[in-house]
């Protein structure tokens, strides 16, 4: 084998056969790339392959791909989407330039707003593997993506929560108290957004008109989305159900996305579908995707990649849906992806910088399962991490504890914590609602209501008194 | 009682009744008060020691033996070291070691319709607990069924039935195995069946039954829907997807208009 990529320290010299190899020993230590057996072998190594990387002409990635044009319609999407005039202000410039050039004041919000259709997955994530953490939120907090549905989602100053009201069982009156809890905490600007316990089109029909049911009486300035498939939310839509978002997982190979039951035409079709309804106020972003890294690898569908790559691939189909909102379920796949909390929060922050470098209204599932080494001070340190480099939203759920999905995600608590900590408002429209509601007085330092908002004290009425 | 200046309670706590979601926790001014921080520790805990407390199997086989109809119990093994080593690396804990595959050799006798797997995979308390109750329920469902030996696996995975049925030459193998413990149910026991076992099979082919324990789907209602799963498989010749949904058809109604109080008709 040809050794096209060299480095030498000392008397040593490290060798990479091709650029994914560089790519893969470029990255952070995490476990997934070890059990895909990419990973750099020694420490040595992972620093040589960065100092390959960042030597490298930002161009190489337009010349050669990392998962071949013939095979793979997320590589086609971006080759053939790329824009090279808008590539034009970095395109003389190699990888460790690029990390420069986005550090220094040439790189305002505008001029970055203006390169992101010149630049593909692969670039972005190239950076990111030469970037420390505070630089993956310095840049991250320079990049403006706006998108609106009945709120407007990503305004400076802002941060957006989903109420995830999930129940083992969907039982209707169960996901409603958690989505008061929710709500009387201030939060679901983002979405109000269901995992159904039970995934068919009947149940998804069945929840997507609780929440529509909801959101009109009170005359909520948000969304509702049920977490189901893309092909089964298009039939609720024919069905007549009154759909705002349409979610699907998404992935960064063809593969993968085959494994996960659709392609790329089965999106523009639901997105389509959706936009016909016409159930926006304020915008028309009516996607919603979540991705992780680590999805292209547990379907076997990683084409010899890092699992940051695979992920800021994601982010290409992502964008060219323009949604609403995108999510990475960063701590939900298990340790043998993300090991501990440090991993966790390294991945958490690429994530979110790669997403809205490209372009994403990027949120983060602040999450960790029980099997993970990690704990509700990594949830704590991850978050304030995000805040500061201004995420676009996190999930909101009743104590932090995700009774149906089995794992520790952010709290409505945990967000006004946020809030309070670096001052960050809801949506405007939401912040109104909260005002007018007296729920929450954001202009007074977040203060909650010490009692329950007429309409929702009337609902309350209505129950038995029973226990 | 706590001071209402600073702690705020929250009166649709009484919610509760309608799901374990942690709803109507209150507040101290936009926090957490100390008594639900304390209790989020204790359920994180034992979360926490389900999946790394190793799974007592000598006291399940123990356990197992006293159920009348079932043979002697095996001990084994797979290939993942250390727990650590079985987080990192899930392949491993989906083959047998190489003792333990002499071992099962040594033991197989006439092919069984049924081989019964217990394994601790991420909680060792839902193995604990859980598996010698479902079985004693179970056995009533499978008379004229002729089954394996317990086999109990230390360090297992989902798949470890495929290895272990395989060796057995099982026409269908049983998985008993400890799941993703979460905060609330740090015991879940989950089965999963599968036609056919063998290495190398996709996760298409099983039919999975979750959250069996006392305070969750109980043995009973779980022994039924295996055994349903068991002869269903029997005609077809098949599991997982062939099965699915079937035993569940017809029980949500898109037409349901039955929505929530927070969205009752209002004033009337």
């Amino acid at each position: 084998m040809s050794h096209r990529f060299r480095y030498r320290i000392g008397d040593r010299t490290h060798s990479f056969a091709t650029l994914a190899e560089v790519m893969a020993k470029a990255t952070p230590e995490r476990s997934g790339d070890r059990l895909a057996g990419v990973a750099a072998g020694t420490a040595e190594e992972r620093a040589a392959a960065q100092a390959v990387l960042a030597d490298l002409p930002l161009k190489v990635f337009l010349s050669e791909a990392l998962v071949p044009y013939e095979e793979d319609e997320v590589t086609r999407l971006i080759v053939d989407g790329h824009d090279a005039a808008a590539f034009a202000p970095v395109s003389h410039l190699t990888v460790g330039d690029f990390r420069d050039w986005l550090l220094s004041d040439l790189a305002t919000e505008e001029a970055l707003t203006a390169l992101r259709p010149g630049l593909t997955p692969e670039m972005v994530a190239a950076v990111a593997k030469i970037m420390r953490n505070q630089d993956l939120i310095l840049v991250a907090k320079k990049c403006r993506v706006t998108t609106a549905f009945r709120g407007t989602v990503g305004l400076p100053g802002r941060l957006s929560t989903r109420i995830q009201p999930n129940h083992p069982t969907d039982d209707v009156n169960g996901i409603a108290a958690s989505i008061l809890d929710g709500l009387m905490y201030g939060a679901g600007d983002a979405v109000i957004g269901i995992n159904p316990a039970t995934d068919n089109v009947a149940q998804a029909i069945r929840l997507n008109r609780l929440m529509a049911d909801i959101i009109e009486q009170y005359a909520i300035p948000t969304q509702s989305c049920v977490l189901t498939h893309v092909t089964n939310t298009l039939e609720c839509i024919e069905a007549g159900a009154p759909v705002d978002l349409v979610f699907q997982s998404i992935a960064g190979t063809e593969e993968a996305n085959t494994s996960f039951g659709f392609s790329l035409k089965d999106l523009a079709e639901a997105r389509d579908a959706a936009l016909s309804l016409k159930r926006g106020t304020v915008g028309e972003n009516v996607m919603y995707f979540e991705t992780g890294q680590g999805s292209e690898l547990s379907a076997g569908a990683h084409h010899g990649l890092d699992q940051q790559t695979c992920e800021a691939r994601a982010y290409a189909v992502a964008r060219h849906f323009e949604p609403l909102l995108t999510n990475t379920v960063v701590g939900f796949i298990g340790p043998e992806y993300l090991f501990d909390g440090k991993e966790i929060a390294r991945a958490g922050l690429e994530d979110h910088f790669c997403g809205k470098l490209m372009g994403v209204p990027m949120g983060c599932d602040v999450c960790y399962t029980n099997h993970a080494e990690a704990d509700q001070n990594d949830m704590d340190n991850l978050l304030t991490l995000l805040g500061v480099a201004g995420v676009t939203f996190v999930m909101g759920i009743p104590g932090a504890d995700d009774i149906m999905l089995n794992y520790q995600t952010t709290s409505f608590h945990d967000a006004l914590y946020l809030r309070r900590a670096l001052d960050l408002r809801p949506t405007p429209e939401f912040d109104d609602w909260l005002a007018k509601m007296a729920i929450l007085d954001s202009d007074a330092g977040f203060r909650l209501a010490s009692d329950v908002p007429d309409g929702f004290a009337r609902s309350l009425k209505r129950l038995p008194q029973d226990a | 009682m706590p001071d209402p200046e600073i702690l705020t309670e929250n009166p649709w706590r009484s919610l509760r009744r309608f799901t374990d979601a942690r709803i109507g926790l209150g507040r101290v001014g936009v926090s957490l008060p100390t008594r639900e921080l304390l209790a989020f520790q204790i359920a994180h805990a034992q979360a926490r020691d389900a999946v790394h407390l190793p799974l007592d199997a000598e006291k399940l086989a123990d356990d197992l033996r006293e159920l009348e109809g079932l043979g002697d119990p095996l001990v084994l093994h797979t290939t993942a070291e250390t727990r650590d080593d079985y987080l990192r690396n899930p392949p491993k804990g989906e083959e047998l070691d190489a003792s333990s595959v002499a071992a099962l050799e040594e033991a197989a006798g006439d092919p069984c319709d049924l081989a019964l797997v217990a394994a601790d995979g991420l909680s060792s308390f839902a193995a604990q607990n859980n598996v010698a109750p479902f079985l004693r329920a179970f056995l009533d469902h499978v008379e004229g069924v002729s089954l394996s030996r317990p086999v109990i696996v230390e360090q297992g995975r989902v798949a470890i039935g495929d290895h272990v049925g395989e060796i057995l030459k099982a026409r269908a193998v049983l998985v008993m195995i400890g799941e993703r413990p979460g905060l609330s149910s740090p015991d879940s026991l989950g089965l999963y069946f599968t036609w056919g076992p063998e290495t190398g099979l996709h996760d298409a082919r099983r039919n999975c039954i979750s959250n069996v324990r006392a305070a969750g789907l109980d043995y009973d209602r779980a022994a039924v829907r295996a055994a349903w799963l068991l002869s269903e498989a029997r005609k077809v010749e098949t599991s997982g997807v062939a099965l699915k949904d079937r035993s569940s058809e017809g029980e949500i109604d898109a037409s349901d208009r039955a929505t929530s109080f927070l969205a009752a008709p209002s004033e009337g």
